[in-house]
């Protein structure tokens, strides 16, 4: 017994605790590819949103029931990719450290992240349909900033500032009604990919 | 130095003990295949680790069927879980 072994076990108890309890092995990169998707989703979604308008007119977002489920199919199909490469890259990370990936602590992580997420992304999909187009940059917003602040107790405590950080874009977004896509492209694209650099080079893959 | 030593618990001396405390003191339960991935050690010797916790009363086991499988829950007990401050206290204490 000397110190060595003392600073060793404490290492240990810190480390165990955190593992047993959270998912720590969410990838950065997986933010950086969501914020690339999501870039690109927003400028698909533009060019339906306002699409057949003239380059000197006010710019009004017309939407027909085709360019609704278009919509509607970019935003699935987004969040479809930036899900998967959440799973690809957090799977490679845990893998790369010997650490099962589908464990009670992910299970505790998704539940708590899907709850909010699920609840926003249906109350917008009604929204949309009732014609509150407006609205639906807004509330992915806000309901993605609360659906991470809760899935943070469960993961790296980084994510909840990202969390409050999309809420807040959110916010803004209700206020700034006609520049949904905008806070949308940034809260989605650039801060998904600030926070994915950020989190790669402070936990490497 | 002395003085610290009576705080100190022979059961968290070895790693393994130590490690199913960690785990126990940051969830309310795990059960046998979580701390079994978590330590990353065979049955027969997490079983006896966590046999000798049980007799010191620091952890209790709760058994029942999930789809009729057996489900063997762990738990920390009051005791466990202030035996386990006390060791940490003890550490800390020791490198300051």
């Amino acid at each position: 017994m000397n110190k060595q072994k003392y600073l060793e076990d404490l290492h240990d108890i810190k480390e165990m605790m955190s593992r047993s309890s959270r998912f720590i092995s969410l990838s950065g990169l997986s933010g950086v590819s969501a914020g690339i998707i999501a870039i690109i989703a927003a400028f698909a979604a533009y060019k339906t949103v306002y699409a057949h308008q003239d380059y000197l007119g006010y710019r009004v977002a017309v939407l027909t029931t085709e360019s609704l489920i278009r919509l509607l199919g970019i935003g699935v199909v987004a969040v479809i990719l930036a899900i998967g490469g959440a799973i690809f890259f957090s799977t490679r990370k845990a893998r790369k450290k010997s650490q099962p990936v589908w464990s009670i602590q992910t299970k505790r992580m998704v539940t708590n992240l899907l709850i909010p997420l699920v609840s926003g992304g249906l109350l917008t999909v009604l929204l949309l349909f009732k014609g509150y187009v407006g609205l639906v940059a807004p509330l992915t917003l806000v309901f993605y900033g609360l659906a991470l602040v809760q899935a943070s107790h469960f993961t790296l405590k980084e994510v909840k500032s990202l969390g409050i950080l999309q809420i807040g874009l959110g916010l803004l977004a209700t206020y700034f009604i006609g520049y949904g896509l905008l806070f949308w492209a940034v809260g989605f694209g650039i801060l998904h990919i600030i926070y994915g650099v950020v989190m790669e080079i402070k936990y490497p893959s | 130095m002395k003085t610290f030593l009576h705080n100190f618990d022979k059961a968290f001396e070895n790693k393994v003990r130590l490690g199913i405390m960690s785990a126990l003191m940051a969830n309310e339960y795990l059960d046998f295949k979580a701390v079994k991935e978590l330590l990353q050690i065979t049955d027969g010797n997490l079983a006896s680790h966590l046999k000798s916790l049980e007799a010191k009363k620091y952890i209790t086991v709760h058994k029942e069927f999930l789809d009729r499988k057996p489900n063997t829950k762990y738990k920390a007990t009051p005791q466990g879980r202030s035996a386990f401050e006390k060791h940490i206290k003890a550490l800390e204490d020791l490198l300051n």
